[in-house]
């Protein structure tokens, strides 16, 4: 831990102060909430302990191991919490924890033994609901407070609150273990981790309401959380996989607004403008996600992405290859969703006809209603295919389905076009 | 830490078993829990029609009734309970148990305990 060089100067460097223990947080966090079986007592004697060091640090000075001063003073905490509150008490063997406390700390050179790995798998346990995982992450990994996870998904904070509360009731209550799944159980109980930090991200990089269309504070807390279970998961492929997607998805983030905020397409984006060392280690990402055994949804998607970032124009993107992909991707993981966005790669590979066709079969899938993206993506093929009222009848629905003011904006823009494309039938 | 794992029966042949094990299963698995030393008791419970149904009015005047009847698709058909150290041992056995097959479901819940 390195707080050291942030805590000795003075107290205006406390923003970054608190930035260096967002990492530390979730350490302590993951660590204490193990040793005591309790997320909300762990949650309160790592904040106690963080407040601690922000008091004591600046005037005192760092101690020598800031890691094991905070670990011991949470414990202490922890123990004297126990010790007033008698149900505490009862269930969580007191007497072991005040032994726990005689122990040395279980620090390694100062430094905080990193558990998260533990608390990555209880935020995104099967007994709680899906909906949560990535709540819970936010929560416990990235040391977001109850708002800001609120204000992450957009919904009320007494809602999240309670969401929270309730998820954290049942860790205590159903005993929901801080425990490593066994490499037999990987298979099952990783994706769920995988997908709790993706929708935060795809939250984050295409907000689902509201009038900005990129979140980059949660898309980069996304990425820091793929980083932080890279390296606490180097083998996994798949962990690699959804790091090199973030990574990949979020070179563009710049190229992917306009001056007023509205939305630019891949198609039309400044190529310039993407991340190329955020690309290049994307790259040898999907290189790692995609070696070594079959592949998995995430190393497919990021090799997707790949051959996005690495053409010059959408000319000059490898069609054929995405159209692979995208079968490759369908047989891991059948759905619509990527069935929509394969036509889309057909149409760009075989003419907008091919696509179209693929398109319409989707139009009674029930999981596709009310997917903004469908009718967007129908009505850009009519309209290269100069079936112009059709693509305005297209174009109206998915402005009135579509959730963000950009997409909207972006809706409108083509709307008119296409009004106003010349030998347009004249409307009366 | 106690759980009990509730056994919803799903579909049932013309014998009236489950439709996706045989009595060997169950044989297996009790004999598993057993020797596991988890088990703190456990029963199968009879045909449903064999259910009745007893309520107190707000005067304390009992009625008694025939049923209940299957009107869901699930019936409790049985129960373990086990001590076990949490809550993924506990979904470890409900997977294992034969009523979790097919159209059949187990139902962990943390039985409750009371400070002192």
């Amino acid at each position: 831990m390195d707080v050291s060089a942030s805590v000795s100067t003075s107290a205006s460097v406390s923003a970054s102060v608190e930035a260096v223990f967002r990492e530390e947080r979730g350490r302590l966090l993951a660590a204490l909430a193990r040793r005591f079986g309790d997320l909300d007592l762990a949650e309160e004697v790592t904040s106690e302990a963080i407040e601690a060091a922000l008091t004591h640090w600046p005037v005192d000075g760092v101690p020598p191991r800031p890691g094991a001063w905070l670990m011991t003073t949470a414990r202490r905490r922890a123990v004297d919490r126990l010790r007033r509150d008698r149900t505490y008490a009862a269930r969580l063997a007191l007497l072991q924890a005040e032994a726990d406390l005689a122990a040395p700390p279980p620090t390694v050179d100062g430094d905080l033994p990193d558990e998260r790995l533990r608390l990555f798998f209880t935020c995104a346990h099967p007994a709680l609901p899906t909906e949560d995982h990535a709540a819970l992450t936010l929560r416990c990994l990235a040391g977001l407070t109850t708002p800001e996870v609120a204000r992450a998904f957009l919904v009320p904070t007494a809602t999240m609150a309670k969401r929270i509360v309730r998820a954290k009731t049942k860790i205590r209550e159903a005993r929901i273990p801080f425990r490593v799944p066994e490499p037999h159980e990987l298979p099952s109980r990783l994706p769920s981790v995988l997908q709790a930090i993706y929708s935060v991200f795809t939250e984050g990089y295409a907000a689902s309401s509201g009038p900005d269309l990129q979140r980059l504070d949660l898309a980069e807390e996304a990425v820091r959380l793929a980083r932080v279970l890279r390296r606490l998961l180097p083998t996994q492929r798949e962990v690699a996989g959804l790091l090199a997607l973030l990574l990949l998805v979020h070179a563009r983030r710049d190229a992917r607004t306009g001056h007023h905020g509205d939305l630019v397409l891949l198609a039309d984006q400044d190529r310039t403008r993407w991340d190329r060392p955020m690309i290049d280690e994307g790259r040898d990402l999907v290189i790692e996600a995609l070696r070594g055994g079959p592949p998995g949804p995430y190393g497919v998607q990021a090799a997707i992405a790949a051959l996005h970032d690495e053409a010059d124009d959408v000319a000059g993107t490898d069609w054929p290859q995405v159209v692979a992909l995208y079968d490759v991707l369908h047989a891991l993981t059948p759905g619509p969703v990527v069935a929509l966005n394969r036509a889309a790669a057909v149409a760009m590979r075989d003419g907008p006809q091919a696509g179209l066709a693929l398109l319409d079969a989707l139009a009674d899938e029930p999981r596709l209603r009310g997917y903004p993206p469908l009718p967007a993506a129908r009505a850009d093929l009519l309209a290269q295919l100069d079936r112009l009222d059709e693509a305005e009848h297209a174009y109206t629905e998915a402005l009135e389905l579509a959730g963000t003011e950009p997409e909207r904006a972006h809706l409108r823009r083509r709307l008119t076009a296409v009004r106003s494309a010349p030998g347009r039938r004249s409307r009366t | 830490m106690k759980y009990m794992l509730l056994i919803n029966a799903g579909a049932v042949d013309e014998n009236g078993g489950a439709a996706e094990c045989t009595v060997e299963d169950w044989m297996l698995y009790d004999k598993q829990v057993r020797d596991a030393g988890i088990l703190v008791s456990g029963e199968s419970l009879a045909d449903l029609v064999t259910a009745t149904t007893v309520r107190v009015d707000r005067n304390g005047a009992p009625t008694v009734t025939d049923g209940p009847f299957a009107e869901t698709r699930e019936v409790l058909g049985g129960f373990y309970v086990i001590d076990v150290p949490d809550l993924d041992v506990a979904l470890d056995w409900a997977a294992r148990c034969p009523g979790a097959r097919g159209s059949g479901s187990v139902v962990v819940r943390p039985v409750a305990t009371f400070g002192d």
